[in-house]
């Protein structure tokens, strides 16, 4: 057993090795020690979403992930996801509805929301809000968030035809 | 808030599992998907000394119908168990209790064995294994035992493995095509841990069911088998009598402690509703007419 463990990983496409405590968790992670700070660490128990990033290719809570686990592993954060455009037509949609107000939710948001664009295209209203149930926004009361989502599935199947 | 100070061993193989129990005891912890355990360090609700991480231990993993059983390895995450074609053709009452599992992100960390391991007593897996008749295979450096499931789970957050224990997999019987499974939850917003829940199996032959397990959560200190409303359907055509028979029957299957949520009478209540909720669900006739 040792106080630091040694990882490395990729993060948004860049091979990272660090030494990191046990206790460090990958929000703090990306935040402390890589200066990512587009990841937020909400309530750090599972709870509220904010710290929603991809790990392996799926989204995970990441203050309920070890740093230390993480050895070889892909992590995607809201700011590898916006390099690659992959989000940019989602993000013009949330700017075009508003649907943020204080922004604390909005990457964790982002990449939940990303994850129904690439594994639901054809989601429902519902589906989406079922989807988007563990991220909790307090400020817009969800209407507009959803609306950005529908409208970019939308957008995108009109796009595919 | 913070983890504390924490050790971390990562484990590649069961033997790095004994050796790590053999030197730290008690304050070695398993770490599986971690969705429930790191959110009890963070409020300092469980204190271990050592985190060891099992996931990469490849003898826990793995999907596959071997001597007339499907076999679930712990580490089966949530989310592929709702994906497993095998689960899916094989055990459909655990695919659909996936989406009733937290969030997707967590059902992308979380697995099977962790969740059985644990035995919250509002959580689906424990309910679903119980219904479904399945054992838990446990593992120690000894060798490896089969638990009924319906004898692994022995109180509030509490099973039947041993110190030396591991969890490596479930063993479901393979559904037929005269078993129905379902199951209902009652909760106040979608991933919230149920104020109630039933898992049923049915076996049917024409509109007669053949036996019945119910089990509820989240009105216990762990899975309930409702013995006698699952006694009070077998043999019967599942008509509105039969309903209320198993509904009275309820009664004395149940004994919900009141919670946060509600009063005794409340939990039992949700119950009775489940139960009329869950036969709709799973009557041929019922079906043939939707």
């Amino acid at each position: 057993m040792s106080a630091r463990i040694d990882i490395t990983l990729t993060v948004n496409g860049e091979r990272v090795s660090r030494s990191v405590e046990a206790r460090r968790h990958l929000i703090d992670f990306l935040r402390i020690d890589l200066g990512l700070t587009g990841s937020h660490a909400g309530c750090e128990h599972g709870v509220c979403g904010a710290c929603t990033v991809r790990v392996d290719g799926e989204i995970v809570r990441g203050c309920l992930v070890l740093a230390a686990s993480l050895d070889g592993a892909e992590v995607t954060t809201i700011e590898g996801l916006t390099d690659t455009g992959e989000v940019a037509d989602l993000q013009e949609a949330f700017v075009a509805r508003n649907a943020a107000q204080c922004g604390f939710c909005s990457p964790g948001m982002v990449i939940a929301a990303a994850d129904i664009l690439r594994h639901h295209p054809e989601a429902s209203r519902a589906e989406i809000r079922e989807h988007l149930s563990g991220n909790y926004c307090r400020c817009t009361g969800y209407q507009a968030i959803v609306d950005a989502v529908e409208s970019t599935l939308a957008t995108r199947r009109e796009g595919a035809r | 808030m913070k983890w504390p100070a924490i050790g971390y061993l990562r484990a590649s193989s069961l033997d790095d599992i004994w050796r790590a129990r053999a030197e730290h005891g008690d304050a070695a912890q398993l770490l599986a998907g971690g969705q429930t355990l790191l959110a009890t360090l963070a409020f300092r609700l469980s204190e271990p000394k050592v985190l060891v991480d099992i996931t990469r231990v490849a003898a826990l993993r793995g999907v596959r119908v071997e001597g007339g059983v499907l076999r679930i390895g712990s580490l089966t995450r949530h989310a592929e168990l709702g994906r497993d074609p095998l689960v899916a053709q094989h055990a459909p009452l655990l695919a659909r209790a996936v989406p009733l599992i937290a969030h997707p992100a967590i059902r992308n960390r979380g697995t099977i064995g962790g969740s059985l391991a644990y035995a919250d007593p509002a959580a689906e897996l424990p309910a679903c294994v119980v219904a479904l008749g399945a054992r838990i295979v446990a593992l120690s450096p000894q060798g490896e035992r089969r638990i009924a499931a319906e004898d692994f789970f022995t109180g509030l957050l509490s099973t039947a493995l041993t110190a030396e224990e591991v969890i490596a997999a479930v063993e479901v019987p393979l559904a037929t095509p005269a078993s129905r499974s379902v199951i209902l939850e009652v909760a106040r917003r979608s991933g919230d841990y149920a104020m109630a829940g039933l898992a049923a199996c049915i076996g049917m032959e024409g509109a007669r069911a053949t036996s019945a397990r119910l089990v509820f959560f989240g009105v216990g200190s762990g899975p309930v088998l409702a013995a006698r409303a699952g006694a009070a359907l077998a043999g019967r055509t599942l008509d509105a009598a039969a309903i209320a028979a198993a509904q009275a029957a309820l009664n004395e299957d149940l004994d919900p402690p009141g919670d946060m949520h509600g009063p005794p009478e409340m939990k039992r209540h949700l119950a009775r509703v489940l139960l009329q909720r869950a036969i709709a669900t799973t009557h041929p006739a019922t079906e043939a007419a939707a």
